[in-house]
């Protein structure tokens, strides 16, 4: 039915208490996701939008049994929040914050390599399971329940898949947006190997943008060890070398990290690449 | 963020770096009187831009005098250097380094590097030393060594061995090669580097470890904390619209197109360009204004797209997540009231509020074209750019 989160997901908000943070909870409890509490240091015992909130992750963990965390703490606090929900044994965590420093990204995938726990982001727009759970700042509404899975490294270039899909009848199974920073706790093969277990999905959207080889690396994985189908899409054709596009990520560096290179790999790996975005509802329903 | 060789030199003297003495000349008049603090015959005249690749484009001079150093950064000051990196019409040389000279017995290339694959930083390694690492990697990648470095166990021992055993470094040079590479490493993390090129790194005739080149990138989530590193920005060789743009906390790229686009992701961003690029058009920026922008914000982007008189059509692209599309239509209407908008607009809302960014728009007055999707808004701003006339 869906990949990591569910209607039984209970979430933490870390930094709830900040602006983002309660706007995104009004709307991630509208859509019915279960947030069981909120944590912010030293605000112990406030509520925010009938949310109760602790002081530490422990505390709320040990008061809510929460297995799941979405973090808008600012940058400089952000690896410390990530660690601390590690520590306090909360297995998936999506980091919304964006412009974390790469050392302390450098650091935290380390510190979690070794435990039990999986980091979605930092720099993104969250997961969704339609009609279940979403969490973080994905607008619920465009979203349906479904077959096809979606994972990209782009924030608003998800909205548009998940837009395309749902106009045109097709429902997701769980839309997982993966950032757009160098350093990222889940990568693509990480999300296109849950898809390929999963029984509920028929397809997969794969969203990604030039800057570094997570592409090329996940279209030589699926090659061998995909059987579902993958439409992709690649944004930054147009984008000049040496200049960073706005995502910390996205940079063509040397002659590496174009979009020719990856949409080349891809579609030599049997993945069917969209040019427009336009284009991609055709290909899947070719596809399937 | 970049910083000059002599700044990164300065920078990585007090974590152990060997670097050569030098002085830094902005004035012809001041040229002679500072080469007198260089007590060697030969001195290397080189020029301070952040473009790389300078070396070949005589950038990087050899003098036998004092008197013939002079001359040189005379001559270099002020000329426009044309690297592979600085397009055509080069950059200005406002800066020279002069630095002595030395007897070199080998030549080493090393870096430090965020390692995007291994989620790390790894080092990098070679004997090729002053050449292009792209190009030893292309024609004898054999002779590159890549090592992952654990961020929580650091560099070890055993494998700044490996550098040293694959570099061939000889015995009387080795316990200075440990401690250069360790001093590299710790000056990396400590100061938030995301790039530390050394090339080449040479060994003198008397067994030291010199850098005798040095080229920094810092991270800029990081500057933050890096209050020393932050005070050597200089935005003098930046595009000016960037650099306006950087102060609002926009992300804005000067392309060579007349479409504006502004767009909030960066991925969609990238998908906007692409498309009108697909209809034939050109964009002439890269601009996401971001998850958290403003109406200000909005009215500042929409200013500097229109600050480029060449822009012919300008496509507004907003898919609303943590965006609202009311916040983008007020800060349309807000810029359209501040100035005179020559060019056709076409406006594309989805997502979070945008039935009330649509309202306030048609409610405004405003001639602006309106598309629903992404690619049917680049087809009409690049025919309606096209034709010349407003909506």
């Amino acid at each position: 039915m869906s990949i990591w989160v569910n209607e039984e997901t209970k979430v933490l908000v870390q930094g709830i208490t900040g602006s983002a943070a309660r706007l995104h909870t009004r709307q991630m409890l509208d859509y019915g996701t279960k947030i069981v509490g909120g944590v912010t240091p030293g605000k112990d015992g406030e509520e925010v939008e009938g949310v109760p909130v602790y002081g530490s992750v422990q505390k709320a963990v040990d008061a809510t049994d929460a297995d799941a965390s979405v973090i808008y703490v600012p940058a400089p606090f952000a690896a410390d929040a990530i660690i601390e929900a590690a520590d306090a044994g909360i297995n998936l965590i999506v980091c919304i914050t964006e412009h974390i420093p790469v050392q302390d990204m450098i650091t935290v995938h380390h510190y979690l390599k070794s435990r039990p726990v999986r980091l979605i982001g930092p720099n993104c727009p969250g997961i969704i399971t339609p009609d279940n759970c979403k969490i973080g700042i994905m607008p619920g509404h465009i979203h349906q329940s479904g077959r096809i899975g979606v994972v990209s490294r782009s924030g608003t270039l998800t909205y548009e898949a998940v837009h395309a899909l749902t106009t045109s009848g097709h429902g997701q199974s769980t839309a997982v947006g993966i950032g757009g920073d160098p350093i990222s706790g889940t990568s693509f093969v990480d999300v296109l190997e849950s898809f390929e277990r999963d029984e509920n999905t028929d397809a997969v959207i794969m969203i990604g943008e030039i800057g570094g080889d997570a592409e090329e690396t996940a279209a030589r994985w699926a090659q061998e060890n995909m059987t579902k189908p993958i439409i992709g899409f690649i944004g930054g054709i147009t984008a000049p070398p040496g200049k960073r596009m706005g995502h910390a990520g996205a940079i063509v560096s040397g002659s590496g990290g174009t979009a020719e290179t990856k949409i080349a790999e891809m579609e030599s790996c049997g993945i069917h690449v969209a040019r427009r975005i336009s284009e991609i509802v055709p290909l899947l329903n070719k596809a399937l | 963020m970049n910083v000059h060789e002599y700044q990164a030199k300065e920078l990585l003297k007090p974590y152990g770096v060997n670097v050569l003495g030098g002085v830094l000349v902005e004035n012809a008049s001041e040229a002679a009187e500072k080469a007198e603090k260089i007590s060697t015959d030969v001195i290397v005249v080189k020029a301070q831009v952040y473009a790389g690749g300078r070396g070949k484009s005589g950038g990087v001079k050899l003098a036998k005098s004092r008197e013939e150093a002079v001359e040189i950064c005379k001559d270099m000051l002020g000329m426009q250097l044309i690297t592979p990196q600085t397009g055509e019409e080069g950059v200005t040389v406002k800066k020279v380094y002069l630095e002595e000279g030395c007897q070199i017995a080998e030549e080493y290339y090393l870096s430090l590097v965020v390692d995007r694959k291994n989620s790390c930083v790894s080092l990098i390694a070679s004997k090729e030393g002053g050449m292009e690492i792209e190009e030893v990697a292309e024609e004898n990648p054999e002779a590159i060594l890549t090592i992952s470095i654990d961020p929580l166990a650091e560099l070890r021992d055993y494998q700044v061995r490996q550098v040293i055993e694959a570099l061939e470094i000889p015995k009387k040079a080795q316990k200075s090669m440990v401690a250069s590479l360790k001093s590299f490493y710790k000056a990396f993390v400590a100061m938030d580097c995301d790039m530390l090129e050394i090339n080449p790194l040479v060994l003198t005739a008397d067994q030291e470890v010199v850098a005798l080149d040095a080229k920094m990138g810092f991270d800029d989530n990081a500057l933050y904390r890096q209050p020393a590193i932050h005070s050597l920005k200089d935005t003098s060789e930046d595009d000016p619209r960037e650099v306006q743009a950087a102060k609002h906390d926009l992300a804005y790229v000067a392309l060579d197109g007349k479409i504006g686009c502004l767009v909030n992701g960066a991925g969609l961003a990238m998908a906007t360009m692409d498309a009108i690029y697909g209809e034939g058009g050109e964009p002439a920026n890269f601009l996401d204004v971001g998850g958290s922008a403003t109406v200000e914000k909005v009215t500042e982007a929409l200013r500097i797209i229109l600050s480029d008189e060449t822009v012919n059509g300008i496509f507004i692209n907003i898919f609303g997540g943590i965006m609202q599309c009311d916040t983008i239509a007020n800060g349309i209407v807000q810029a359209a009231g501040d100035q005179q908008i020559e060019v056709p607009i076409v406006v594309r809302l989805e997502g979070n509020r945008a039935q009330e960014g649509a309202d306030i728009l048609k409610n405004s007055g405003l001639n602006i074209a309106t598309a629903p999707s992404l690619d049917e808004g680049a087809a009409k701003i690049v025919e309606m750019s096209s034709e010349g006339g407003t909506v």
